[in-house]
């Protein structure tokens, strides 16, 4: 059952996941017509509220919002609240009091999405919250690797990089374990959020810090998503150098080459910005098997889909 | 007139006795008759002990009476079975003079219900570079003796060498907030351990204490000074402290009723009510610093009642504030914790939480055996109650109750400061003044 609100990877059971990305094949369907609009939510508001920068993701779900018809309104709210001393409470009951129906959230701190969701009557969306959770990245990246690889059921997929500060992977690993896949995620040992070990268990996937033994030694990867390394890691000692990153944890050409001797369709992920050079090579980036476009483009699709289940509900479905 | 017979009860758990309270001090023990001239408290089934004493508590004024005043948290104290607290120094501005500690010293004795102990800062303004004016507060009629840059650690071996030697002079102790604050970066807000990890928190490791509690023990072992742990929140803590002492190094510790009951799950939610520093830790250290508090490895219970305006926990769970209150409920969720499964006796539990904390800060007339002559800070408890806590129900003046819906046992249904009636059955008396129980019935 897909409830009010889309806060983390782990509200969505499987037939959930199937729902939304069926539904985002169709509504992928209508963003290749010429008219592009649909009525579906026709006289709702959704906000997009983004405490943090962000292009790509507040530009889908504008993009989503608008095709299908809803009043979606941008707010950015960086550095609003506490820089004010605001509280998060107020900033959010003033928004939710202009009759809103839908809230998408983007927030620096892990965990505002969730605490959001008990103060407003709205639908919250959580569009990425701190280090925690990004589900809707997550649905996109499935979307996007069944369309490449058919059911994930048993596939093999690697997550490559800055484990520790990514809401990318912590969503990946709910939402690929939710649907059958194999996960293997990659970092230096800096780089692994805490107690890993225990809940990786727990949550049934792998980890390891060997890049080139979980590519090319055993159990070959169906799939290679590479996550975004901020350089200011280098200042707080979590790696020496960005040489040394890439040639530790970067897709370099020659990885890359080593991988295609065995599946020169590969799919290649990167939930963006990349970091062209560090963690990954831009032979790897522009490569045929290359998926990151398609990930953009699944994004908007993915998008509407939750909106249209998260607001219309059974209503929608049959109009 | 505050003399007053309590009648029939369990002195330390024991068996039931009737005393006598006259002139603010306990004149007579046994099996009396009730003299003409003092009212008569029915003590039947309750368990008298003495006064409890809160090495660590947060009363927020100067600088932040929206979150507390030193009369809102003295009354929260009364009611909770406190009759002495300890008054942490980083209040705006801190307690860092003679003039500032003889402030909060007269704002105790004005709201008159708990004996308010003012505890100097280790540092000017807290800023851990330079001695505050240690010897000065010592001397004020403050008489200051337990000093603590609490909410931020005396991080530089220096300055914490420098005030363990200078406070040997009048018998002073520093009581340290163990956190090394390069061992976690500034937005740590949890512990450090699988649910931070899952939660995406950034957050310290129990080590960051760890390492400071053992620098600081070999730092009192090396000025033959003495040192108070404040808040032992780790098992790696309490492996040091029991080695420090088996060596007979001055060190004392506490632990507060939040560590010892609650763990890092109630993180899930990201409820900023339980957002505290330290942070609540995972079962093992739970389990660890529950032991030591029972063989005496960590010497006292203590609040940490750290009263926030309600806007200042209404932020997302990094940027709200540390601290949850704790006076009204400590003698609840530790008598239920530890008394009522047998681990813990009525005697030993009026050790941790009045006569040890007592003997550490160096109060000489709180936290005294129940015999004659002692002055009657006294608190008489229903071991055998239900009833949940409500946090609109406080005394206290802000509501980051992390107990709120709890269900407690054990509770305060009396409490006597040299004799005066300062709480009483859920009644706490006006600033400066005592309840009658003409007033009671």
């Amino acid at each position: 059952m897909i409830g009010k609100h889309l806060l983390s990877s782990a509200d969505l059971e499987r037939e959930d996941i199937e729902t939304i990305l069926t539904t985002a094949a169709s509504m992928h369907d209508v963003q290749r017509r010429e008219v592009k609009k649909l009525p579906t939510l026709r006289g709702r508001t959704v906000i997009n509220l983004f405490f943090e920068d962000s292009t790509r993701t507040r530009s889908s779900f504008e993009i989503a919002g608008k095709w299908m018809s809803a009043d979606t309104i941008n707010i950015s709210a960086k550095g609003s609240s506490t820089s004010k001393g605001e509280s998060l409470r107020d900033t959010v009951k003033t928004i939710a009091a202009m009759s809103v129906d839908a809230l998408v959230i983007r927030h620096n701190a892990s965990g505002a999405c969730r605490q959001v969701s008990q103060w407003v009557d709205a639908s919250v969306i959580n569009a990425g919250d701190g280090t925690h959770e990004h589900p809707t990245q997550a649905l996109l990246d499935a979307y996007t690797l069944r369309h490449r690889l058919g059911d994930l059921t048993g596939k093999h997929v690697v997550i490559v990089g800055d484990l520790a500060y990514s809401r990318v992977f912590r969503s990946n690993v709910i939402t690929l374990a939710t649907l059958g896949a194999r996960v293997t995620v990659v970092a230096p040992p800096t780089l692994m959020p805490s107690g890993i070990g225990a809940w990786s268990a727990r949550d049934g996937f792998a980890t390891s810090w060997d890049l080139d033994e979980i590519l090319y030694a055993g159990d070959p990867p169906d799939a290679v998503m590479m996550l975004r390394v901020q350089k200011e890691r280098m200042s707080g000692g979590f790696f020496p150098t960005a040489r040394e990153y890439t040639v530790g944890y970067g897709l370099t050409a020659e990885r890359l080459e080593r991988l295609y001797a065995v599946n020169p369709q590969i799919p290649i992920l990167h939930p963006g910005p990349m970091n062209r050079g560090l963690e990954i090579a831009a032979e790897a980036a522009d490569a045929g098997s290359s998926a990151i476009l398609d990930q953009v483009s699944a994004g908007v699709a993915v998008r509407m889909a939750v909106l249209y289940h998260l607001l219309a509900g059974d209503q929608g479905a049959q109009s | 007139m505050t003399d007053v017979l309590i009648r029939g009860a369990r002195v330390l758990g024991e068996s039931g006795a009737d005393i006598l309270v006259r002139d603010g001090v306990i004149a007579e023990i046994g099996s009396l008759g009730t003299p003409s001239d003092v009212r008569t408290v029915d003590a039947d089934g309750l368990v008298l002990l003495p006064g409890l004493v809160d090495l660590h508590t947060h009363l927020r004024e100067p600088g932040r009476e929206d979150a507390e005043t030193v009369a809102t948290g003295s009354a929260a104290a009364a009611a909770g079975g406190f009759t002495s607290v300890l008054a942490m120094a980083n209040t705006s501005p801190v307690t860092d003079t003679a003039e500032a500690a003889e402030r909060v010293l007269d704002l105790g004795r004005a709201a008159g219900l708990v004996d308010v102990v003012p505890v100097g800062a280790v540092s000017k303004g807290l800023e851990g570079a330079e001695l505050a004016e240690i010897g000065l507060m010592a001397r004020s009629r403050a008489a200051v003796r337990v000093f603590s840059d609490d909410g931020r650690c005396v991080a530089d071996a220096r300055l914490m060498r420098r005030a363990l030697d200078y406070v040997k002079a009048f018998g002073g102790v520093i009581s340290q907030h163990s956190q090394d604050p390069r061992l976690a970066d500034g937005q740590a807000c949890c512990h450090e351990g699988e649910w931070s990890g899952r939660l995406g928190l950034p957050g310290w490791p129990g080590v960051a204490e760890d390492v400071i509690v053992a620098r600081d023990v070999m730092l009192a072992r090396h000025t033959g000074s003495r040192v108070h742990v404040a808040h032992v929140s780790t098992a790696g803590s309490v492996e040091v402290l029991r080695w420090a002492k088996s060596r007979g190094i001055a060190v004392t510790a506490e632990v507060t009723p939040h560590h010892l009951a609650l763990g890092t799950d109630l993180l899930a939610g990201y409820d900023p009510v339980f957002k505290v520093n330290p942070p609540l830790r995972p079962s093992e250290d739970q389990e660890a610093i529950r032991e030591a508090l029972l063989d005496g490895t960590i010497d006292a219970v203590a609040t940490d009642h750290a009263p926030h305006a309600r806007h200042d926990k209404e932020h997302a769970f990094p940027d709200a504030a540390f601290g949850m209150l704790g006076l009204e409920t400590a003698l609840g969720v530790v008598a239920d914790l530890l008394v009522r499964p047998g681990l813990l006796s009525w005697a030993d539990l009026a050790d941790r939480m009045s006569s040890a904390p007592a003997r550490i800060a160096g109060l000489t007339d709180q936290g005294r055996p129940i015999a004659v002559g002692e002055p009657a800070n006294l608190v008489l408890v229903d071991p055998n109650a239900s009833w949940t806590v409500e946090r609109d129900a406080s005394r206290s003046r802000s509501r980051n109750n992390p107990w709120h819906g709890r269900t407690v046992h054990s509770k305060v249904e009396a409490t006597f400061l040299r004799g005066a009636l300062t709480a009483y059955r859920g009644r706490v008396a006006p600033a400066g003044g005592a309840l009658t129980l003409e007033e009671l019935s």
